[in-house]
């Protein structure tokens, strides 16, 4: 492993073989603290879940107005950012942008970890997570939550085929280390290596599964955003009953799985010293994307609520003065500011756009995305057509939402693990691809 | 209002008269529409139903003891349906409100309460008090489940935990329900509540589950508002229209084109309806509730106080 300090490293000729080798060897004092810490983190997340299993929901801050809370956010937001994969790789596979090959992986990676979390969020908010085999005996394929399971898993085991396929050839060349690895990685890499040769014909059917792949991904990551919102879109209810609201969460999902890249391109940059392989030129090409993106995400905020405040349809009056005016105004508009205005000023002005600079949007849309899911759920929420109880009745529910420490605790947990995952998976498999960097085309 | 069951019954048959189309109160001593669909399970003894005089009290009674009252239809009932999900074969239960006579006491939610055993958090049919317009006078407005006809909540159910039986009522089957909640967001009208917690202290723990009356209550599900299926079983009405002191609430048969009410009228339902520009409660949803209002005109009671905003 290096040991060269993180400045001094200077971009240069590059041997990706050694280079990443390198990332899978034993991690320093600091990092291990880091992922003891997240694994504590994420243990406290379970056990404040195994405690909620035992008392209900009546721990969280859910009421009857408040039927859905931090859970769905967490799922809807995990599942946005799942859109980094598909993107990142299929789009830039597909197109033949060549500077996409040190990041395809680490983008898959997104994809794959954000579902292992989204999923879970879903059983951890039902009532009866005993009951989860209910939804494939009596499933009711007219329901959309039977459109997201299906979607969902579809997702899943596309972008593990997605990841795995380009893995072959580089776990050929770990397995060609030998003894270099330990024994159970070796085993490990042999296993997963198919026995890759490296002949001409294991190219060719290999690049034939990838196009097939790229091109089957995207109706596939499509379609769960638009299912999701789906979920919302379904019914009656202000806010969410839109036509809009099945691209609005695809465009939002292109904005924070872009944002999602970048952060994560920027963390192994620096903890993997991997600043020959993801340039500047990386980090400003994506802030392009995320740039537009975010001009998209915009535009469709503005659909959203620009012909509901013009009508001033009363259910959708009600709703839209607690958001720009009334409770929710806060979150609003740090969302509107802090999550897109600021990030598309960043990232428009050619002075900002720095690899800092975009790193520093990116983050700033990631935490702007999720409170825009919280906008996204609660405030409907918060306005039937008809209050759930008589006004001043003895022990009526609250009439608004604040998640309780349990929530706040497994939203951590399901946080940890999810960087938890990456890193895990980062530590076992080169986190860029080998053999794509070898036989990237000189520039 | 009379205290005694079968005084009441024998009221409701008195003012529906000789040309009686059957309400519901009629149908205890009527011929048995219900088709003896029973099978073997109609011979079992000893099951207890559930049921609410009209001063409010809940007895359990044996199926054996409402037979004798008059009811051989309610032993058909509660064995065809064991699962709650059947129905009552040619029924179309249906309610309506007279927003003119309601004054707001509650007792209609009080009632309910008791037959339910609804925890102090949730109430199956609160009495909100509607203001539309600011030169408009308020109104009480008791909201029960509507059980639409084309129902929001049931189309969105994943495992068919909710769903319409064949005479119009829209159940809840938590043996079934996965608590995902869907319905209760899907319900443009806040009807259903959900068991957050564990429901062990509330009552009806001894009665054995049925979707029909939704206790023992169990963690982790939703409920509402169920028309009282057991009671109609018996020839009752519902625990919130029998329990309402002045008459407002009607229930029965839109078959037999027929309501009544606490006080025992019943009434014609199509003409009834029409004599008093019936309306349903947010028509424009499409949802098609089988429940409807009559407009509060010529109100017998002071209108309530002007509602303050509520506290958002």
């Amino acid at each position: 492993m290096s040991t060269l300090p993180y400045a001094s490293r200077q971009p240069g000729p590059r041997d990706p073989l050694a280079d990443l080798i390198a990332t899978l060897g034993s991690p320093r004092l600091p990092h291990k603290v880091g992922v003891i810490t997240l694994a504590l983190i994420a243990a406290w997340g379970f056990a404040c879940y195994l405690y909620q299993l035992k008392h209900g929901l009546a721990v969280t801050a859910m009421n009857n107005y408040f039927s859905w809370g931090v859970y769905i956010i967490n799922f809807v937001f995990f599942i946005g950012i799942s859109m980094a994969g598909t993107l990142i790789s299929a789009m830039l596979r597909l197109t033949g942008a060549q500077w996409r090959r040190p990041i395809t992986r680490m983008a898959e990676g997104i994809t794959l970890f954000a579902l292992m979390v989204a999923g879970p969020m879903i059983i951890i908010d039902m009532g009866r997570p005993d009951r989860l085999l209910h939804v494939f005996l009596y499933g009711r394929v007219q329901s959309p939550i039977l459109w997201d399971v299906m979607s969902l898993t579809t997702y899943m085991s596309g972008s593990l085929l997605f990841l795995y396929l380009p893995m072959i050839p580089d776990m050929a060349l770990l397995r060609d280390q030998g003894a270099r690895f330990s024994p159970w990685r070796q085993r490990l890499y042999r296993t997963l290596a198919l026995g890759w040769k490296g002949t001409a014909a294991q190219h060719h059917a290999l690049e034939r599964a990838m196009s097939v792949m790229a091109i089957a991904i995207i109706p596939v990551a499509v379609s769960i955003h638009t299912v999701t919102a789906w979920i919302f879109g379904m019914t009656l209810r202000p806010g969410w009953h839109s036509s809009i609201i099945g691209p609005d969460f695809v465009v939002g999902a292109l904005y924070s799985g872009i944002a999602a890249v970048i952060v994560a391109m920027a963390l192994f940059r620096r903890f993997f010293r991997l600043e020959a392989y993801l340039t500047p030129l990386h980090f400003r090409n994506l802030g392009l994307m995320l740039l537009v993106a975010g001009v998209a995400y915009l535009y469709f905020t503005v659909n959203n609520f620009v012909g509901s405040s013009y009508v001033g349809e009363s259910d959708e009056a009600g709703l839209l003065n607690s958001i720009f005016g009334g409770e929710y105004h806060i979150q609003f508009w740090t969302m509107v500011s802090v999550g897109m205005i600021v990030p598309c000023v960043i990232l428009a002005l050619p002075w900002t756009r720095t690899i800092t600079g975009i790193v520093i949007a990116s983050l700033l849309v990631n935490i702007g995305m999720w409170i825009m899911r919280y906008v996204i759920v609660v405030p409907t929420l918060s306005a039937p057509f008809l209050p759930v109880m008589q006004l001043g009745a003895k022990n009526a529910v609250a009439t608004s939402y604040f998640p309780s420490i349990v929530e706040w605790s497994i939203t951590a947990g399901g946080f940890s693990a999810f960087i938890l995952f990456y890193i895990l998976f980062s530590k076992v498999f080169p986190i860029i691809s080998i053999w794509e960097m070898q036989e990237a085309p000189e520039k | 209002m009379t205290n005694d069951r079968r005084g009441f019954l024998k009221q409701g048959l008195l003012a529906a008269g000789a040309a009686m189309t059957g309400g519901i109160v009629g149908k205890v001593t009527s011929a048995n529409p219900v088709p003896a669909a029973s099978g073997p399970l109609s011979t079992s003894t000893g099951e207890t139903v559930h049921a609410m005089t009209s001063s409010g009290r809940v007895v359990h009674l044996t199926l054996a003891s409402v037979a004798t009252a008059g009811g051989s239809q309610a032993m058909a009932m509660a064995a065809a349906d064991a699962t709650g999900r059947a129905g009552v074969p040619g029924k179309k239960w249906i309610m309506v409100i007279d927003l003119a006579k309601c004054d707001g006491c509650g007792k209609c939610t009080e009632a309910c309460g008791k037959m339910h055993f609804i925890p102090p958090d949730r109430q199956y049919i609160p009495v909100l008090v509607m203001h539309d317009a600011k030169l408009e006078s308020p109104y009480f407005f008791p909201r029960p489940c509507y059980h639409c006809d084309n129902p929001p909540c049931t189309k969105v159910c994943p495992v068919n935990a909710t769903y319409k039986t064949q005479d119009g009522t829209v159940l809840i089957d938590n043996d079934r329900c996965i608590g995902c909640r869907f319905c209760m967001a899907a319900c443009p009208y806040g009807a259903r509540s959900f068991n957050w917690g564990d429901p062990m202290g509330d009552g009806g723990q001894e009665a054995e589950y049925s979707p029909e009356w939704g206790y023992p209550r169990k963690m982790g599900t939703v409920e509402k508002c169920d028309f009282c299926p057991e009671h109609a079983a018996m020839g009752i009405l519902p625990a919130c229209s029998s329990g309402c002191p002045m008459g407002a609430i009607y229930y029965g048969d839109e078959n037999e084109d027929a309501v009544t009410n606490s006080a025992g009228d019943t009434v014609r339902l199509s003409t009834f309806l029409k004599d008093r520009a019936a309306y349903r409660h947010m028509e424009n949803l499409g949802t098609k509730p089988r429940v409807y209002y009559l407009p509060p005109i010529h109100r017998q009671y002071p209108a309530p106080a002007e509602p303050k905003e509520p506290a958002k």
